[in-house]
């Protein structure tokens, strides 16, 4: 942020309302689609689903209640809830560690082949498909057959080495699995590419020296590019919690939520259209918001201070 | 030194097998949808894909029974032309077909000889073959019906141009160009995604050059903290803002409007597009300013003469994250335009909620959404990883 405190040439002065002007589309636009709307997110999920009265009002007597609060009981304590913050937390564990792993895999090692860019360019290329795409794509390599042909890549390569064929999407476990690879597939590019860029900042002399002196590249890696980037990769796996905190298409259109492979965004928009119950959908974002904001405050400081040193 | 070379290259070798194998089982599905595509609907649920350059079903069954007597082209007995449709259409269900082999006989032979009649999944294998050769079931290896089928939004169970030319077609189809607009189409959904996104990429990149500027350049109380403010809303999560802004809509009519969209889009791009263009507005020489300053222009001029032609590689990169974010954007479309104007996500979403295993028509369809985010990645790739460094924290 080294612009922040530049000085703006005094001769540059302007009328006072000039640069009210300037803002005002975008002051305008952000009030109206998320200052707003945030607010107004807050005070629905303390209504009941017509908001109508407050939320109390769908207690039923005898069944545990909390009161003005109800709704968050259903986002916190319903059982379905438990399944997708289970859920949430299989993906953010396996697809977290799955991209930033294999993310620097390859941009350690594409460094030191001549098709770098090349290859860099087919891990990164899912980036620009989109979530349904990226379904179709693999809901086609999970394709179940229950004849004897197998259409489906991964069940003909099941039966071919002798096994019997599986119907991923459907088996609970094994979907949600099957559902983070998909996540990996897209996002590993992502996290390639910045870590990428921050081992190309990693000082050739000292590796350099660090190979004259007799390290082998195995403790090269570990002892000096690792610490080196160690802030990047930092702030490439808070970003990527928050990703997964707020998935949502690839478990839409592959399993719409069902055999047990609901995710708490899911679940939001379920409350929302299908069920018609806006109060616990608002409810359920701002649980989803209340885990994310600290990872994101988090990930904006470090992002500034990374700049600073920069 | 050769050796030496050599065991270099051995050293090396770790490396490129682990790239290449990544690179594979990365490439894989995405090739698999593509062959997918081309091919016939008849092979895609008969065959896998990977089977595409290999020999027809049937054929090596056919070889086996019947290729000795009939030959390998089916031509060999001149009474018995097996490319002969008129002929074949009497066997063209292997039940027909079994019956023959096992009862009819040829001037006192059985019709199998000595060899042993085939049992019936062979036989229907044989049949399906014969059906092929004779020109009733032909078709080629890779076509482009299930393009042409996508686009138009074509449900049943043969091919659109087949319905179109026997007249056979849905009540909603009109068998010429006007069925490019058809709702359950890709076509229409593709020039829906188009309208959605040219604007909504466009907007929030105008706004927030004119608010990154005025961040920037000119003095006015509170310019830090509300900077901050602006810059610390990208914490907001879409999701939390759906559920008013729909209430919002539903009072106001833009519900199912496109309006809707581009306004939302815009209002969401803002933050992170402001943070960009003010970083890099930002940076610009403050030279430059103070001369055309002393030269007499406005901040106007400035704005429109200098800092917005200075800023195009700030642009180029906010373009293109903006755009590939809305095209592939499914929950937006999905929540505030439903099925009143269906963009490409939308249309898939529902396809394949509804089609089951209509793999021919998904595969095409998605790969018709593929298209435009593919080349515009791969020709601007460069000002794609710029953006996403400099703004890794977008949420």
């Amino acid at each position: 942020m080294s612009a922040k405190n530049q000085q703006i040439p005094g001769i540059m002065r302007q009328g006072r309302l000039t640069p009210w002007l300037y803002l005002l589309p975008a002051l305008l636009v952000m009030t109206t689609f998320i200052v707003y709307p945030g607010l107004n997110t807050f005070y629905l999920s303390l209504r009941n689903n017509a908001n109508t009265d407050w939320a109390s009002d769908n207690c039923l007597s005898g069944a545990p209640c909390w009161g003005v609060f109800e709704n968050y009981r259903y986002a916190l304590a319903s059982e379905i809830m438990q399944t997708a913050f289970l859920n949430n937390l299989k993906w953010i564990l396996l697809m977290v560690s799955g991209t930033v792993l294999l993310g620097l895999t390859i941009a350690v090692l594409a460094d030191r082949v001549r098709y770098e860019a090349l290859a860099k360019a087919i891990i990164f290329l899912p980036m620009a498909i989109s979530f349904v795409g990226a379904g179709v794509i693999w809901k086609f390599v999970y394709d179940f057959g229950s004849g004897q042909v197998q259409i489906g890549l991964l069940n003909a390569l099941v039966t071919a080495l002798g096994g019997k064929p599986v119907s991923w999407l459907t088996v609970p476990q094994v979907n949600t699995i099957a559902l983070i690879v998909v996540g990996v597939w897209m996002w590993t590019g992502f996290c390639m590419t910045i870590l990428a860029a921050a081992l190309k900042g990693v000082s050739t002399e000292i590796l350099e020296a660090a190979r004259v002196d007799g390290a082998g590249e195995w403790a090269v890696f570990w002892k000096i590019m690792v610490p080196q980037i160690l802030p990047t990769i930092t702030v490439v796996i808070t970003t990527m919690i928050i990703n997964v905190l707020k998935i949502f298409d690839i478990v839409y259109v592959m399993t719409g939520g069902n055999y047990g492979t609901e995710v708490i965004a899911n679940r939001m928009y379920i409350e929302m259209y299908t069920s018609f119950k806006p109060g616990r959908a608002a409810a359920i974002a701002i649980v989803l918001i209340a885990v994310i904001v600290p990872a994101m405050i988090f990930n904006i400081r470090r992002f500034r201070e990374q700049e600073a040193t920069r | 030194m050769n050796a030496a070379r050599f065991k270099r290259w051995l050293q090396g070798l770790p490396t490129h097998i682990i790239l290449i194998g990544i690179g594979l089982v990365w490439l894989l599905p995405t090739i698999g949808l593509l062959v997918t595509s081309f091919r016939p609907f008849q092979d895609v649920n008969e065959t896998g894909w990977w089977t595409a350059l290999s020999a027809p079903k049937g054929e090596k069954e056919y070889r086996t029974n019947c290729g000795a007597c009939h030959g390998n082209d089916g031509r060999a007995i001149s009474t018995a032309d097996l490319t002969n449709p008129d002929l074949v259409q009497n066997y063209r269900r292997s039940f027909a077909l079994l019956v023959s082999l096992e009862r009819e006989t040829f001037g006192g032979q059985p019709h199998m000889g000595a060899l042993s009649v085939p049992d019936e999944n062979t036989a229907a294998t044989i049949a399906a073959y014969l059906r092929r050769i004779s020109g009733i079931d032909a078709r080629p290896r890779f076509t482009l019906d299930n393009y042409i089928d996508a686009m138009t939004g074509y449900r049943g169970n043969v091919t659109y141009k087949s319905d179109c030319a026997s007249g056979q077609q849905a009540l909603d189809l009109f068998c010429d160009w006007r069925d490019l607009g058809n709702p359950r189409g890709m076509g229409r959904a593709f020039l829906n995604s188009l309208i959605v996104v040219i604007p909504s990429t466009i907007l929030p990149i105008l706004f927030a050059a004119f608010a990154a500027y005025a961040f920037s350049w000119m003095h006015f109380p509170g310019r830090q903290w509300m900077f901050a403010l602006l810059v610390g809303l990208q914490v907001v999560p879409l999701q939390m803002t759906l559920i008013p802004i729909s209430r919002l809509y539903a009072q106001l009519g833009l519900n199912g409007t496109f309006w809707g969209v581009w306004l939302f889009h815009t209002g969401f791009g803002l933050p992170y597009a402001i943070y960009l263009m003010r970083n890099f507005i930002g940076s610009l020489p403050h030279e430059v300013f103070e001369s055309a300053y002393l030269d007499g222009a406005s901040h106007w001029t400035a704005f429109t003469k200098l800092a917005l032609p200075l800023s195009i590689p700030a642009i180029a990169s906010l373009g293109i994250f903006q755009f590939l974010w809305i095209w592939n954007d499914l929950l937006v479309a999905l929540v505030f335009l439903g099925g009143q104007h269906p963009v490409l996500t939308y249309q898939i979403g529902n396809m394949v909620t509804s089609l089951g295993s209509g793999w021919h028509l998904l595969t095409a369809a998605a790969f018709i959404s593929m298209a435009l985010p593919m080349i515009v990645f791969l020709s601007l790739q460069r000002y794609f990883v710029r953006g996403m460094l400099a703004g890794a924290v977008k949420g």
